[in-house]
């Protein structure tokens, strides 16, 4: 499994560097240096790493009940990981609310394990010397579900409102440049300066391919990035101010744009610019 | 200004078409409740500096805008344009054309009003990240119309730059619900900055007319 999914990194890999002379100019010299690094190991996409640690963290003990996160539903059953990611974020009833993975993961750390969870959130997004648990168990549950297709279920009444929510965020426009989602991401063949913008104002190939290649190793930050990361990026894009991690507006987003994704086959972590 | 409300004709048939190809899939669509939608907003951004939350509170046009997905109905053009083209302040001495050299920065510069950049920065135009203007440069974007040879296809005609200033100055109150931002309005760039890019469109002596 993992030798075919290293293929395919190789493949994307080799399809960045077709297009690498087109964004040569933006890249710094360093970056192009680990590009040569990697691809002197094409096997290796380094997001299997971030799936190897975040194995490693499922089946850790920690919190004061100091049990690890094995008895975990998220959403399939105890402990159940095949096939979770591609039905989330879906409605939790002990929770009774509609949850993504991060934020359902941060629920069992606070009430299975008992874990206080300021210093997880604090690493949500890794960074030099400061690895992310939530990166990490992301890379590793979403990559149990590779090779399915995404089936985000909207059954459940707060599940249908979360997606009619999303569609209403992703058009609201706002701060400084009047910018929404929709300004960037609701037309065909658009770019912002050379970078390719996939429309995901309607349903179909474009929000497949791009909701089932997240979470992704991203080469120009040397990091595994979930939903949750390009989001707050794509608000700081927005001149938006910074948006809660975890927090409902991004899960809505989520929703909604799996809603777009629905069949679209979960091909993760994949690997990008 | 007779140049402003000829211009102003086209989006009022562009917006007709577009709202009644659209007009079913309108009202096929049950809008969220917008207290929800707001108490959303709230949930996500409600810890941010109170200046940056008023920041994406929808005034009176983006509200029209959010409501139909920018296809505005005939009945809204005019109203927006009014409002928006008065929301547009001119150079008190009449000059429109500032420096080509200085606009051409402006141009490429995209920082400024992200999260991230650190107080006080300078915020820039970011006209490339839309817009093809210098044929030299080849980072741009595709989200608005090429700009190249603006001035010189439009013969360096002072109406025309005038329009430009009041097209960067608040886009909206030439086109309502264009998705490209008001610059002068928000309070992005500064009037000297505005002239500085009506020069890069309109000097002949500009690389956008070479
Ligand atoms: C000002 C421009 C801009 C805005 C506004 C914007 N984005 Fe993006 N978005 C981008 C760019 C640029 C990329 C990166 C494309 C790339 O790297 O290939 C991107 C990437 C994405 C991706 C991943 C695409 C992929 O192929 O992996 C998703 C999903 C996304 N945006 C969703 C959103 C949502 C939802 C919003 C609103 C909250 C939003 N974007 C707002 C510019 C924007
Ligand atoms: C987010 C995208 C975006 C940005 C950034 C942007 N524009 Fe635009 N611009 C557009 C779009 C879309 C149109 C076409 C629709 C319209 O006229 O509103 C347009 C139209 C124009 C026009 C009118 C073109 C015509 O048909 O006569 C001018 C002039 C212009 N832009 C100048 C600028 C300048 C100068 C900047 C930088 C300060 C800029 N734009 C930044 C999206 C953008």
């Amino acid at each position: 499994m993992k030798h075919a999914a290293a293929g395919t990194a190789l493949a994307a890999i080799l399809l960045f560097l077709s297009g690498l002379a087109a964004v040569a100019q933006d890249a710094s010299e360093k970056e192009i240096e680990r590009y040569r690094a990697m691809i002197s190991d094409p096997l290796s996409n380094p997001g299997y790493l971030a799936v190897d640690r975040g194995e490693v963290l499922w089946a850790q003990k920690r919190g004061t009940k100091n049990v690890s996160l094995e008895t975990c539903d998220l959403g399939l059953g105890a402990g159940k990981l095949e096939g979770a990611f591609a039905q989330m974020p879906r409605f939790f009833a002990d929770a009774s609310k509609v949850m993504d993975l991060e934020q359902r993961l941060l629920w069992c750390m606070q009430n299975v394990q008992g874990l206080d969870t300021k210093d997880v959130v604090m690493r949500r997004f890794s960074g030099p010397g400061r690895a992310s648990d939530m990166e990490d168990l992301v890379a590793y549950i979403a990559n149990k579900s590779l090779g399915m297709k995404i089936d985000v279920p909207l059954k459940h009444p707060k599940e249908q409102e979360m997606a009619a929510i999303g569609e209403e965020l992703f058009y609201r426009r706002g701060g400084v440049m009047d910018f929404s989602c929709a300004t960037c991401h609701a037309e065909d063949g658009k770019r912002i300066r050379l970078q390719g913008l996939p429309n995901l104002s309607k349903p179909g190939k474009l929000p497949q391919e791009t909701m089932g290649s997240w979470p992704t190793y991203r080469v120009s930050q040397g990091a595994l990035r979930t939903m949750q990361h390009r989001l707050w990026d794509c608000f700081r894009q927005q001149r938006w101010p910074v948006p809660e991690y975890a927090s409902d507006s991004i899960t809505a987003l989520t929703v909604f744009l799996n809603k777009q994704a629905m069949g679209g086959e979960i091909n993760v972590p994949s690997i990008k610019r | 200004m007779t140049n402003v409300s000829k211009l102003a004709v086209l989006p009022i048939l562009i917006g007709a078409i577009a709202f009644s190809a659209n007009a079913s899939a309108q009202t096929a669509r049950k809008p969220a409740d917008p207290a929800l939608v707001d108490a959303y907003v709230k949930s996500t951004f409600g810890k941010a500096p109170p200046e940056w939350q008023a920041r994406i509170e929808p005034d009176e046009t983006l509200k029209v805008c959010n409501a139909h997905r920018n296809e505005v109905p005939s009945a809204e053009v005019d109203k927006i344009i009014k409002r928006e083209l008065a929301k547009v302040a001119y150079p008190a001495d009449g000059k429109l054309l500032g420096d080509w050299k200085e606009g051409k920065k402006v141009a490429n510069n995209g920082r400024g009003g992200q999260f991230s950049d650190p107080e006080g920065t300078v915020a820039g135009g970011n006209c490339y990240a839309c817009h093809q203007l210098d044929l030299a440069e080849v980072s741009f974007g595709t989200l608005g119309p090429s700009l190249t040879n603006y001035g010189k296809d439009r013969k360096f005609d002072p109406e025309e730059a005038k329009n430009a200033y009041t097209k960067i100055y608040n886009s909206q109150a030439v086109v309502p619900c264009s998705n490209m931002p008001r610059f002068g309005t928000n309070k992005v760039l500064t009037e000297q900055q505005i002239k500085d890019l009506v020069a890069l469109l309109f000097d002949p002596e500009s690389p956008v007319n070479k």
